[in-house]
């Protein structure tokens, strides 16, 4: 069978391989995106859908901005409706913890030189404006262009929008072997198809270590599974969303509903999961954990009844960040994975900037803090 | 007494006095919560999607339909919950209302 | 001596007989059940402050009711009995419970699911209106509430539980406006050979047919239900069908019960990783189960309705199977004569199973024919021509896909309502096998979980 050949070879079809395939094709490259499940069906499809930008380390501003446009555009882009809702974002601090308002305060001043404008609220402001935080809440940091979004409709549609726009998107493709024949990356799937291009892009959430470690350059990726639950519909009332801030691991609890009245919660402990079989199990006491905390956030939700727990297998890296960027060791290879847990709304921000990369050798969003070989990840002691 | 469900027999049995969106209406013991309201009148509560007035589909606890509103926000799931007296049940989709937490 | 720590989920006819052939064995069992009472649905019990017979509730089954809860009154000094408890997840070798507002793990050995069922439903255009129940809801409401659904009920759809149902309430004195079956006649005459495997039963299912006959209800048989009319504020006010010569009629009621038989209750089986098979003779998706009861998971055993839809006298031997099963596999001596004899029963009471199957099947061609304004979801009331519009611009197919895009089965039932209906009409849709849609993943709680429910203390 002939290969198909393309510019660029995408492995992987989150939200980062959907978006870095749109923009390509946008660029008028050819591109081939391999999947070997569902397109977003991984932490892509299973996150908790926050489209955040403030909490995110400084030196990430500048990406996260850019995929705040795309997300501000993205309904048009991709001609279907991912239920985008930019109507704030506050994370907050309990009593307890009085020092996070101060850093809320610092945070703020060195997010607004960034381009990103915050607002520290507590006090009675806090309570006439979320009034459905408990006692114990001190005060928050409020991001008014922040919000959320459904995760299990973004990369699907940016997907077939890009299929629409002359992208291929090969589901249920399996890849078997991956090598580098001259200018070339050659790759085989299980189902015996080959596919060739002179570039290839690796954004295979957790289970990208692989490629990595066959190029020469193996990564410390490990992989956990959130914490899901969903409540049944309620009133609508709470549009932002909203997220603890703790250094205690069980508190830093998130929630958000939606205009049909669910309330998404996420956060707190994680889950085992298991690349191998692509599954993750929540563990009950996690659940149980979010009930906690939800007491404490916000008390009249407990009067609430969850109807789903869920979760996924994301990557992690040692210091939190994704690697988004250019091999190392081996030209046209191209890597952006292990977003840690926070990848759905800076995503698309990479897949961008990825595909200026490939296609025109640079990026107008510097990505040097996201190398492959930062000392923060070496694997050589 | 304009309600849906239809009783056939077991009607000797005590009243218990039950609020239904601020009206004093008598359901028996041994009614279970659903039995009281659909007894007194037509639905329990509206579908949040538009498409009407709901009023419980298999009474065993398992298709979820007929959770109702109390009048303080508690939620109950009327066809398992036994009728209590002084029961305060909303068939309306309330507003949320918070405490005051400052 | 603390001996294996064996749970039984479900206080039905096969929990009650799986308890009482552990408790024979010298097994003290713990007995989970959702219930106030024990019962299952078919033997419900009515409360305590309610005067009718057994005779009154339960008709030909009386007796089988009574000794029924008679064993299972015999077993409660031997078992640790918690009613009023659910099981809301299983995880890793615990059962994980809610009971009040209090959440508990019961760590097991082994695990009996005797988990029921519910009815099985094909959506009908309307029955999201108010007055609109399963005909199981409207046996619940006489059974054990002594009420009737409405005043005029019409009862439509396929299975023994159509025919009994509406004889009881014609028993009662409520008013039976219709008894419509979607099944030709002509079927039942084709799978007698296999109804006549228990007499008994057929016998008195034209019983029943006979006197819904003179009572002068209206019946029809090959009848394909169009919609259930009334208002969104009003609920129900008629019914309309096609009968079998093709004719449009309608039937004037405030309450429409339905139902085309059972379908199993395995959320739990999912939870505990058990796998499924797809049986294509129900359509649908069921554990796998090996002549005993074992499923693939060591320790976990399934029995009664909640794994195959047999009824409530193959439940009570399914429990007595799944007991001998894991008392064999704890290395207990178990009566092989017995067994055997259990295993006959079994295989009499499988063949008049079929045989109501081949006289009363699931309609899987009537989901083609549902109009796209009719509801398939009634929790989250989407309809098939959103479900069918998911599939023809995404291209999903599996399951779990179509729900992640199109929310069906994402309501608060988890789908039990709906997911067999919407199966058969993304089928239909992407004119694939319904083999291929696959299942929807059961995901725990599997009933709403509170947000206030607290761990006990330890």
């Amino acid at each position: 069978m002939k290969a198909v050949a393309s510019d660029v070879l995408v492995v992987g079809g989150g939200i980062v391989g959907s978006s870095a395939t749109f923009f390509l094709r946008q660029r008028g490259r050819s591109v081939t995106l391999l999947e070997r499940g569902m397109v977003g069906q991984q932490a892509s499809g299973v996150n908790f859908g926050n489209i955040r930008r403030q909490g995110r380390p400084l030196e990430h501003l500048a990406l996260s901005n850019r995929a705040s446009a795309t997300w501000r555009r993205m309904n048009e882009l991709v001609g279907e409706d991912v239920e985008h809702i930019a109507e704030g974002h506050i994370r907050v601090c309990y009593r307890d913890r009085p020092e996070i308002l101060d850093d809320f305060v610092s945070y703020a001043r060195e997010a607004r030189i960034r381009g990103l404008d915050l607002e520290v609220v507590s006090g009675t402001a806090l309570r006439q404006r979320f009034p459905f935080f408990g006692p114990e809440v001190l005060g928050g940091s409020y991001s008014p262009l922040d919000g959320h979004a459904n995760p299990r409709l973004a990369a699907p549609a940016l997907a077939r929008a890009a299929r629409r726009n002359g992208a291929t998107v090969v589901e249920n493709c399996e890849i078997l072997h991956v090598e580098k024949n001259g200018d070339d990356f050659c790759v085989t799937s299980s189902d015996g198809r080959t596919f060739r291009a002179p570039a290839l892009l690796v954004t295979a959430g957790a289970w990208s270590s692989r490629f990595a470690t066959q190029f020469g350059e193996p990564v410390p990726l490990a992989s956990h599974g959130p914490t899901m639950c969903v409540t049944e519909p309620v009133p609508y009332s709470i549009h932002c969303a909203v997220g603890v801030v703790s250094p205690v691991k069980e508190e830093d609890l998130y929630f958000r509903q939606i205009p049909r009245g669910n309330i998404i919660i996420g956060g707190g402990l994680r889950n085992p999961s298991y690349p191998d079989v692509c599954r993750a199990y929540v563990m009950p006491r996690n659940t149980l954990n979010q009930f906690r905390q939800i007491r404490r956030l916000a008390p009249e939700l407990k009067r609430l009844h969850i109807i789903r727990v869920w979760t996924g297998v994301e990557g992690y890296l040692p210091d939190s960040q994704p690697i988004i960027g250019p091999s190392r060791t081996t030209s046209g290879l191209y890597y952006a994975f292990g977003f840690s847990g926070a990848g759905f709304q800076i995503g698309p921000g990479a897949g961008d900037v990825m595909a200026e990369l490939i296609a025109t050798g640079q990026t107008t969003t510097p990505i040097d803090v996201f190398d492959i070989n930062r000392s923060a990840i070496s694997t050589t002691s | 007494m304009n309600g849906r469900f239809v009783r056939l027999s077991e009607t000797e049995r005590p009243q218990v006095n039950l609020h239904i969106d601020g009206k004093l209406v008598q359901g028996l013991l041994g009614d279970t919560l659903m039995v009281a309201v659909l007894a007194a009148g037509g639905h329990l509560r509206d579908s949040e999607f538009g498409d009407g007035r709901r009023a419980g589909f298999c009474l065993m606890g398992a298709c979820q339909d007929c959770w109702v509103w109390t009048a303080d926000g508690e939620r109950l799931r009327a066809c398992t919950t036994p009728l209590q007296e002084g029961m305060d049940i909303s068939t309306r989709q309330p507003e949320a209302t918070w405490s005051d937490h400052g | 001596m603390v001996g294996p720590r064996v749970v039984v989920i479900g206080a039905g006819p096969a929990g009650t007989r799986c308890a009482e052939t552990l408790v024979a064995a010298g097994v003290r069992p713990t007995l989970i059940d959702e219930n106030r009472r024990d019962g299952g649905q078919i033997y419900r019990r009515q409360p305590d402050n309610f005067r009718r017979s057994y005779g009154t509730l339960y008709g030909t089954e009386a007796g089988r009711a009574e000794a029924q809860h008679r064993a299972f009154d015999a077993l409660l000094g031997h078992i640790d009995y918690f009613p009023d408890s659910l099981v809301w997840n299983i995880s890793e070798r615990s059962v994980c419970v809610l009971r009040e507002s209090s959440l508990t793990e019961f760590p097991f050995d082994a695990l009996v699911l005797c988990t029921g069922a519910t009815d099985r439903l094909m959506p009908i255009k309307g029955w999201n209106l108010a007055g609109t129940y399963s005909l199981g809801g409207a046996q619940v409401a006489l059974k054990a509430q002594a009420c009737a659904i409405g005043r005029q009920v019409a009862f439509i759809g396929t299975g023994p539980l159509l025919y009994l149902v509406a004889a009881q309430y014609l028993k009662a004195g409520a008013g039976v406006a219709a008894v419509l079956d979607t099944s030709p006649w002509s079927l039942r005459l084709a799978a007698l050979p296999k109804l006549l495997a228990v007499p008994r039963a057929l016998l008195n299912g034209v019983a029943l047919t006979l006197a819904l006959r003179r009572a002068g209800v209206p019946m029809e048989s090959g009848v394909e239900p169009l919609e259930i009319g009334g208002s969104p504020d009003g609920g129900v006010a008629g019914l309309s069908f096609k009968d079998a010569g093709g004719e449009t009629r309608s039937v004037a009621c405030d309450a429409v019960a339905m139902g085309y038989h059972l379908r199993p209750e395995t959320q739990l089986a999912d939870l505990a990783r058990c796998e499924f098979h797809f049986d294509e003779a129900t359509r649908q998706w069921l554990p796998r189960i090996d002549s005993q009861g074992r499923s693939s998971v060591a320790g976990v055993y399934l029995a009664g309705d909640g794994v195959r839809i047999l009824g409530a006298n193959a439940a009570e031997v399914s429990g007595r199977l799944a007991a001998m099963a894991l008392l064999q596999d704890l290395g207990q001596p178990v009566d092989t004569a017995a067994l055997a004899e259990q295993r006959r029963i079994l295989s009499r009471l499988e063949r008049f199973a079929q045989g109501l199957r081949q006289s009363f099947p699931w309609p899987a061609q009537l989901a083609a024919r549902l109009p796209d304004d009719a509801v398939v979801c009634r929790c989250e009331a989407i309809t098939a021509g959103e479900l069918r519009h998911i599939v023809a611009r995404t291209g999903a197919v599996e399951a779990n896909r179509v729900k992640a895009f199109g929310r069906v089965g994402m309501g608060r039932c988890q789908g039990r309502y709906c997911a067999n209906a919407a199966a058969e009409i993304v089928a239909h849709a992407a004119n694939v096998p319904l083999e291929q849609v696959g299942r929807l993943r059961g995901q725990a709680p599997v009933k709403p979980l509170p947000m206030g429910a607290e761990a006990d203390a330890p």
